[in-house]
């Protein structure tokens, strides 16, 4: 009897701690994280879409990023939304469109308000607007930054690009 | 530029830039430059130029618009940037260059009804051709621009973020806007004439 109690009680923990883990599906992450992030030492080009709920054209091309992290896959590519909505927006806004439009484990909220502190440190040539995407890849020497909208064609067509050069 | 940010070469990188990159928004004034005056309808009909204000020793210009969410947070805080320096000198003038194509609520017609609805106690101006915001290099909404008037014409003193907190007026840190027309007030320049933030990109027709 006890140890039936036991038993669901631990079940319980498990479950406890899944739906928890569940809950934080969208990794938060300060400036410095985002940082070390990309000084991530490997054989990857890596995207990092900077988005917004708010922001119309972002969220159209989302899809689009989404598209090319499938397609180029096995040329060791990979994207991650980053989402620069205020922290209060996360329950009501980001978790809701990440659910309906993106793979949760690639989108990270990066709770920066203070933009003037670093925007010129992921580019100089951010002038603060979005979409804006930035390609890393540290093997290669590679860190480009572009502040446009993209179509599928032109990510891909960029992308096979940079992988070429 | 942080030392710490670009460990990877930075020639590299510019000539990355240089060679794939293309920036989207335009090159506009930069700080120090002299601004040319424009002539804008504003939301009662009438056409205003900077020149009209007779009284003023600069302008805080907003390029703003209607739709962007970012801009709604901040539109309460335009309001008391007006209030608290166009007696001093200095007033708000709002500016939106959005594409109505490409953003419908944004056209002239919701631009009355915004300025209505709010009460805006500044002038909110549509600059329908978009050569205005093109040529303050505008690239997001909203986005300040501070101006002094001397005597070669209108000086770019400030450019870039309201203030640091985007989320709401309460966690203000730094007045990026408020500080600098307290310099230009007190007779000096600026302290920092240039802060980034981020905000709606400003909605050009494609070219």
């Amino acid at each position: 009897m006890r140890k039936n109690r036991l038993n669901i009680l631990v079940l319980f923990c498990v479950c406890l701690s899944f739906s928890f883990s569940r809950a934080q599906e969208v990794k938060i992450i300060d400036f410095p994280g985002f940082e070390d992030r990309i000084q991530r030492s490997n054989d990857t080009l890596y995207i990092y879409n900077f988005w917004a709920t708010w922001c119309r054209p972002c969220v159209k091309e989302l899809p689009y990023f989404t598209q090319l992290d499938s397609s180029f896959a096995e040329q060791k590519v990979k994207v991650e939304f980053i989402s620069l909505d205020l922290l209060d927006q996360l329950e009501v806004a980001v978790k809701p469109m990440v659910k309906r439009k993106l793979p949760e484990s690639r989108v990270l909220l990066l709770n920066a308000p203070k933009y003037h502190e670093w925007i010129d440190k992921v580019s100089p040539e951010w002038s603060g607007a979005i979409p804006a995407s930035l390609f890393v890849h540290k093997g290669r020497e590679i860190y480009t930054f572009k502040q446009q909208s993209f179509t599928y064609d032109e990510l891909s067509t960029y992308v096979e690009q940079l992988l070429q050069d | 530029m942080n030392k710490q940010t670009l460990r990877f070469p930075l020639l590299l990188t510019l000539v990355c830039l240089f060679t794939l990159g293309y920036a989207q928004s335009p090159k506009g004034y930069q700080i120090g430059d002299i601004v040319t005056d424009f002539s804008l309808k504003n939301v009662d009909e009438n056409m205003v130029s900077l020149v009209d204000y007779e009284e003023a020793k600069g302008f805080i210009v907003i390029v703003s618009c209607n739709s962007c969410p970012w801009v709604k947070r901040y539109e309460d805080r335009m309001i008391e940037l007006h209030n608290e320096y166009a007696s001093q000198g200095y007033p708000v003038v709002a500016i939106n260059p959005n594409d109505v194509t490409r953003s419908p609520g944004d056209s002239f017609e919701a631009m009355q009804v915004r300025s209505k609805e709010k009460g805006f106690p500044f002038d909110y101006l549509y600059d329908e051709t978009q050569e205005i915001a093109k040529a303050f290099g505008a690239s997001y909404t909203p986005e300040a621009f501070v101006l002094k008037k001397t005597t070669d014409g209108l000086k770019l003193m400030y450019h870039g973020a309201i203030d640091d907190s985007p989320r709401e007026a309460s966690s203000v840190e730094e007045r990026f806007v408020g500080q600098a027309v307290n310099s230009l007030i007190e007779g000096e320049s600026p302290e920092k004439p240039r802060a980034k933030g981020i905000g709606c990109s400003v909605k050009y027709r494609a070219s």
